[in-house]
């Protein structure tokens, strides 16, 4: 038992203080970096719950899709080295007070309504992928919502495409 | 074989995520920080809906986390076009530069 929350809290710690560098970074490409870490963390202790499929996902659709185009866009943007001192002075120190004292307020309500569930633990066995295929596709009970998934996925396309091709288009006059 | 332990860490650590993605989201002006900020609170849904799976041994969590997925997917897929435009009209990755697109 406490060796399993050592082994928990290793990746949930690098996972924090990734997160942490990821809100405070003002190079965006090195922000994005430490969001694979982030998420790279969050994917160990998702095979350490026992959900193999959720890791991989995380990996492959997370740090390997999302990211990347985070990453193009990026790159299409060219920011440089004024992006970076525009962002300093946008980062004042003082920002982080208000913010800070209503995510407080949230953190303690967060401890208060976790700890009404203390006493419960996860149950250590591993959901494989055939499960986890049954249990989508298998009885029918989340027929819809995958139907009702691939139409956001369709929207998502051609509302993608329908902006993205405007901005390529008239790029193109320009020189 | 997976571990077991007490799914309050679990939970502490999906809203302590949760929260710093929150914070990033109030205090960043640039676009693009804003949107990884809501990547780090979506994935911190996520880690609470695979916890919850966990305690079960049920493979319902994953799904959820399948469903957030798409949604991220889609959600950043669209807001990365938004993204593309304002830079493009505004000259700025200001989000405060998003009120003056009347419709």
């Amino acid at each position: 038992m406490t060796l399993d929350l050592v082994l928990f809290w290793i990746p949930g710690l690098v996972a924090i203080g990734a997160t942490g560098a990821v809100i405070t970074r003002k190079n965006a490409s090195r922000a994005l970096i430490y969001l694979v870490v982030s998420l790279l963390a969050v994917a160990v202790i998702f095979f350490m719950l026992g959900a193999p499929f959720a890791a991989a996902l995380e990996v492959v659709v997370y740090a390997g899709a999302i990211v990347v185009l985070f990453l193009f866009v990026v790159m299409m943007l060219n920011l440089g080295r004024s992006s970076v001192m525009r962002e300093s002075r946008w980062l004042q120190p003082g920002m982080w007070i208000g913010p800070f004292i209503l995510v407080a307020i949230l953190a303690v309500v967060f401890a208060y309504a976790f700890a009404n569930i203390d006493g419960v633990d996860t149950k250590g066995e591993m959901v494989g992928p055939r499960a986890v295929g049954e249990a989508l596709f298998g009885e029918g009970a989340y027929l819809l919502a995958v139907e009702l998934a691939g139409f956001l996925l369709l929207a998502a396309l051609v509302g993608a495409y329908h902006l993205g091709r405007r901005y390529l288009e008239e790029r193109r006059e320009q020189p | 074989m997976a571990i077991e332990v007490p799914v309050f860490h679990v939970l502490m650590l999906a809203g302590v995520l949760f929260l710093l993605g929150l914070a990033g989201v109030l205090v960043r002006r640039n676009i693009m920080f804003l949107l990884m900020s809501l990547e780090i609170m979506m994935n911190a849904a996520g880690l609470a809906f695979i916890a919850a799976g966990a305690v079960w041994g049920q493979p319902d969590g994953q799904i959820m986390f399948m469903f957030i997925l798409a949604l991220a997917a889609a959600e950043v897929a669209v807001a990365l076009g938004i993204v593309l435009q304002i830079s493009r009209r505004f000259d700025t990755l200001d989000i405060d530069a998003a009120s003056d697109f009347n419709g």
